[in-house]
């Protein structure tokens, strides 16, 4: 399988060049709760993915990255803005032309262990796909497909006719992303593959990830909550809060330099596998509790746990603004 | 260390281990990565469970032997359920008719079977209109949601409102006493309550995650509902289908006592207790046998539904 | 050193359907007064039953517990369940990992501090509510006055994992067990829950078991570390020693499989291929050769014992550490 070298051979494109894939306008998604409650899942995200290029979301739960991915998939209509993807305008799109573009995109769920059908076998689990957008044309062809896609991602095709119990979860998750290979996508949302999977397994599952973008030229949306984890696998992060992307950087530079206080209290709470360099850390303990969605502060989203905040931030909404080349961030007092 | 030895120029520890032990295995000599346990599916699983419960699997076997009995019971006995024979009325049981005659001198035995044969087929009826429609209306309410889902949960609480016998005895007596009438008047509310466990299953199922796999996928509602959803709700439906089939013998026998039940010279359970009724004290016998095999009857449906259950859902046990 | 916990050649078993599963398979470990000793490894490997045994908290039947485990010199395994009552939250306090249905939902915080209070010192109710407002203050929840009377779900996540450390230490334990107390939480909550423990720590002298999965916590917190395999001890020693030089190739490749934040971009990750074994049926030799990159001929059938290795209290469960076998930190070793 992987052969060790994991992303550093990948040539990867930036959406700096202009070639995007994806394109997020304005995305709003919002969930009605009923007796005048709305909650604010998503407010207002601009973001753009190139092709080849890994895009990680980062946040704490409830920060909205999980709807946000499944709202780009379609899995929600949202509540306004708008996708481009390859060119088309995604939720203008109907019926058969919107059947056409799901095998363009596909996603890769959190639970290795609800993702699965537990009644359906391996062969009819991935064999659902193709016969959705009708890719094999015999029984015998489907199951050669699905044996070669099992291959693909690391499994024995022997075991093709169990059932998803019988597998680890590592292996589970491997099932799944050989779903969603099934259709040939160019774009593929992994919405916390790796954060129900056992530390020795999540490199694992990450390095078949590295691996298959480069054989198949994919492009990723990574949604985690592990930070170290999405700067291992990306090539841009965004961070979350609240609905609202804060900070958008190149991965390298945005651990480098945070240049939002969130980003930066998000960054020192991670603790670091070495016992030496946490003896010396000092870390940003963030004060207060996360608001709630429903009812999020006025102007900036942080500004109730933030240590910079002034009467400004509690007026006008800060916009994502790019203070260095590629390095965008939501703060009134963010520099780099 | 002192503990190495050399016994003919080799490095020899106390466990007797030599440096040859110590060689690096090559890939293929270890072991690969294997499933263990035996490959099982969902419902192999379950039948293993149950099979484990004695009291479940007793009442299966008493379950069938009546099923059996139903069948065959009034070819064995030598004597037809309809055929009168004046001169030995109300007999007791006796070798020639083994739980006694009538009052009109007809085989109890022939008619006991007879009548657990319609009594089962008005509970198995029953359970089928209410599976059919009860999934169906279910599946639509918990799959759609939102105005479906509120125009036909308010229809539901309407019919379950208007008392239930009510409409039963009215309709039967419009209609005419037979087995359809009963079927038809019990069905009419009786699939509520297997709409609404649907209806829960699949609410609770639809934002599974793979549901959401299916979807993005680009699978349609019908492969959605038929492939992922009701396949996974299918304990909880078979399980209250086990519990439907005693509630509609009971309903059944219960009509029968009234009068409304299946009429003379056919029998079911409630009719025989009904007219071995008013001899009870004289001839307890006409009474006995179809008593205590409806109770019978009832109670091994409401083990064995119990024990499907448990092992359908482990989860739910307790 | 005060030893307040001795754990000698634990075993639990399970008896399922097709044979039984053996959880914990001869256990040896001690903890000394006051310090933190970090019990990892990965889902199934036996940590949480390890640490529900100490409490006696593991269903028997099915389970059935052999060995020994002196708490304070006495042997908690032949207690009757009336002297447990009297050990479990007066002498040992635990927290779980999920603090919603670790809390009773139908009482106030406060009253859940209370009963423990009330049970083992004897303290009035106002004496008892007195000291719960002041355990809720200890841990850091705001308002602590009018939070003691609130129920669980009026708390956020974070704030019941205090409360819940609350309630685990009212009656000031001398043994803390806590059973991945953060794996629920968000990093920036994390952060701040591993600080209460620690200032609670030094505050009362409470000796600590930390059972987690995350390397980067026990770097933080951890005196001592145990690293567990498929039921069994295959390392131990000081936090520095484990870190810094691994004895066993399962706790090094522990720590090559997780990115770290302070790495500089796209050096591999160094998965451990393969699954842990079925503990139906375990191995007669190492339970770890099959994944193993340095296994030898004589890990298949010889499993190894636990014995020092270099380091303070250092102990390994590998054969690269006998006399005649390469030495384990030389890359590629020697061939024989």
């Amino acid at each position: 399988m992987s052969k060790g070298n994991a992303s550093a051979a990948a040539p990867l494109v930036k959406a700096s060049n202009g070639d995007a894939l994806i394109e997020i306008h304005d995305l709003n998604k919002h969930f009605n709760l009923g007796g005048g409650q709305i909650l604010k899942a998503v407010s207002d995200v601009n973001l753009k993915i190139g092709r080849g290029e890994t895009l990680g979301i980062v946040g704490e739960s409830g920060c909205g990255k999980s709807t946000m991915g499944r709202t780009v998939m379609r899995l929600y209509e949202p509540t306004s803005g708008n996708v481009m993807f390859d060119g088309k305008s995604l939720y203008d799109l109907k019926g058969s032309e919107m059947k056409a573009v799901r095998r363009d995109m596909q996603m890769i769920f959190q639970d290795p262990y609800a993702s699965l059908n537990p009644r359906m076998t391996i062969t009819d689990v991935i064999g659902e796909a193709l016969d959705i957008h009708k890719l094999a044309g015999s029984r015998a062809e489907r199951k050669k497909k699905v044996e070669s896609l099992l291959d693909v991602v690391g499994l024995n095709p022997d075991h093709a006719t169990r059932y998803p119990h019988e597998f680890s979860g590592g292996q589970r998750q491997r099932i799944g992303i050989a779903r969603a290979l099934a259709v040939q996508p160019k774009f593929i949302i992994a919405d916390e593959p790796i954060s129900a999977l056992d530390v020795s397994i999540q490199a694992q599952v990450v390095n078949l990830m590295q691996d298959l973008q480069r054989k198949m030229g994919l492009t990723y949306m990574f949604i985690a909550h592990d930070l170290s984890m999405v700067k291992h696998i990306s090539d841009r992060v965004a961070v979350m809060y609240l609905g609202r992307v804060v900070e958008l950087a190149e991965s390298s530079e945005l651990y480098a330099n945070p240049a939002h206080p969130y980003t930066q209290a998000l960054l020192s709470a991670i603790p670091i596998p070495d016992p030496d360099i946490e003896a010396e850390r000092e870390r940003v303990e963030l004060k207060g509790e996360l608001p709630s969605p429903i009812n999020p502060p006025s102007g900036c989203p942080f500004r109730t746990r933030c240590p910079l905040a002034t009467e400004k931030c509690a007026k006008d909404t800060p916009a994502l603004a790019e203070l260095k080349k590629g390095h965008f961030a939501a703060c009134h007092y963010a520099s780099v | 260390m002192a503990t190495i030895e050399t016994k003919q120029g080799q490095a020899v520890d106390p466990q007797g281990l030599t440096k040859a032990d110590f060689q690096k295995l090559d890939h293929s000599e270890k072991k690969g990565e294997v499933v263990v346990r035996e490959s099982i599916s969902a419902w192999k699983d379950a039948w293993l469970r149950l099979r484990s419960n004695k009291y479940a699997m007793a009442s299966l076997i008493i379950l069938l032997l009546i099923v059996i009995m139903a069948l065959i019971g009034q070819s064995i006995s030598g004597h037809d359920y309809r055929s009168q024979d004046y001169m030995a009325t109300n007999e007791k049981p006796s070798s020639n008719h083994w739980f006694g005659t009538d009052d009109l001198g007809r085989d109890v035995f022939a008619r006991t079977w007879m009548g657990a044969g319609i009594s089962l087929q008005v509970g198995l009826y029953a359970a089928l209109v209410d599976l059919v429609i009860g999934v169906i209306v279910g599946g639509i309410m918990g799959y759609f949601g939102g105005k479906v889902d509120e125009i036909l949960n308010r229809i539901c609480d309407i019919l379950y409102s208007i008392p239930n016998m009510l409409i039963v005895i009215l309709l039967i007596v419009v209609l005419e006493p037979s087995m359809f009438t009963i079927v038809l008047a019990l069905s009419i509310t009786g699939w509520i309550s297997m709409a609404w466990i649907v209806r829960g299953q699949i609410m609770q199922l639809k934002n599974q995650e793979y549901v959401l796999a299916s979807r993005s996928l680009g699978a349609g509602s019908g492969r959605i509902l038929f492939r992922h959803l009701i396949p996974n709700a299918i304990g909880p439906i078979i399980v209250t289908l086990t519990m439907t089939v005693p509630n509609a013998i009971f309903s059944e026998a219960f009509l029968s006592f009234l009068g409304l039940g299946v009429q003379s010279p056919a029998a079911s359970l409630g009719t025989m207790i009904n007219d071995a009724l008013k001899a009870m004290t004289v001839y307890p016998w006409r009474m006995l046998f179809p008593a205590v095999l409806i109770s019978l009857t009832m109670l091994c449906f409401n083990i064995f539904g119990d024990g499907l259950r448990d092992a359908l859902d482990p989860k739910m046990k307790k | 050193m005060e030893r307040i916990l001795e754990v000698k050649d634990l075993r639990v078993n399970f008896k399922v359907r097709g044979g039984t599963v053996q959880a914990v398979r001869g256990v040896n470990f001690h903890v000394n007064k006051g310090e933190t000793v970090a019990i990892v490894g990965e889902s199934g490997c036996g940590k949480s039953v390890t640490a529900q045994s100490l409490m006696r908290l593991v269903p028997s039947p099915p389970a059935v517990t052999t060995g020994s485990i002196k708490f304070k010199g006495e042997e908690i395994l032949t207690k009757s369940l009336r002297q447990m009552e009297n050990i479990r939250g007066k002498e040992m306090g635990m927290i779980f990992q999920d603090p919603m249905t670790s809390l009773n939902p139908t009482l106030t915080i406060g009253k859940q501090i209370m009963e423990g209070l009330v049970k083992h010192q004897g303290l009035s109710a106002s004496a008892a509510k007195q000291r719960a407002v002041e355990m809720l203050k200890l841990v850091g929840i705001p308002n602590p006055e009018s939070r003691v009377n609130q129920y669980p779900h009026e708390f956020s996540g974070g704030m019941r994992q205090r409360g819940m450390i609350a309630i685990a230490l009212a009656c000031n334990p001398s043994l803390l067990i806590a059973d991945e107390p953060t794996t629920a939480l968000d990093v920036t909550v994390q952060a701040q829950i591993m600080n209460v423990m620690k200032d609670l720590q030094v505050k009362f002298g409470t000796s600590i078991i930390l059972i987690t999965h995350d390397l980067g916590v026990v770097a933080d917190v951890a005196d001592r570390v145990i690293v567990m395999y498929a039921g069994k001890v295959v390392e131990s020693g000081k936090t520095r020693d484990i870190f810094k030089n691994p004895k066993h190739p399962y706790t090094r490749g522990l720590l090559e499989s997780v990115p770290r934040l302070d790495q500089k971009k796209d050096e591999p990750l160094i998965p451990i291929y393969g699954t842990p074994p079925d503990l139906i049926k375990p191995p007669a030799g190492c339970a770890f050769a099959a994944r193993c990159k340095e296994a030898m001929r004589v890990c298949l059938p010889n499993d190894p014992a636990l014995v020092s290795v270099e380091g303070e209290d250092h102990r390994a469960a590998c054969w690269l550490n006998h006399e005649l076998a390469h030495p384990i930190s030389s890359e590629g070793g020697e061939s024989a």
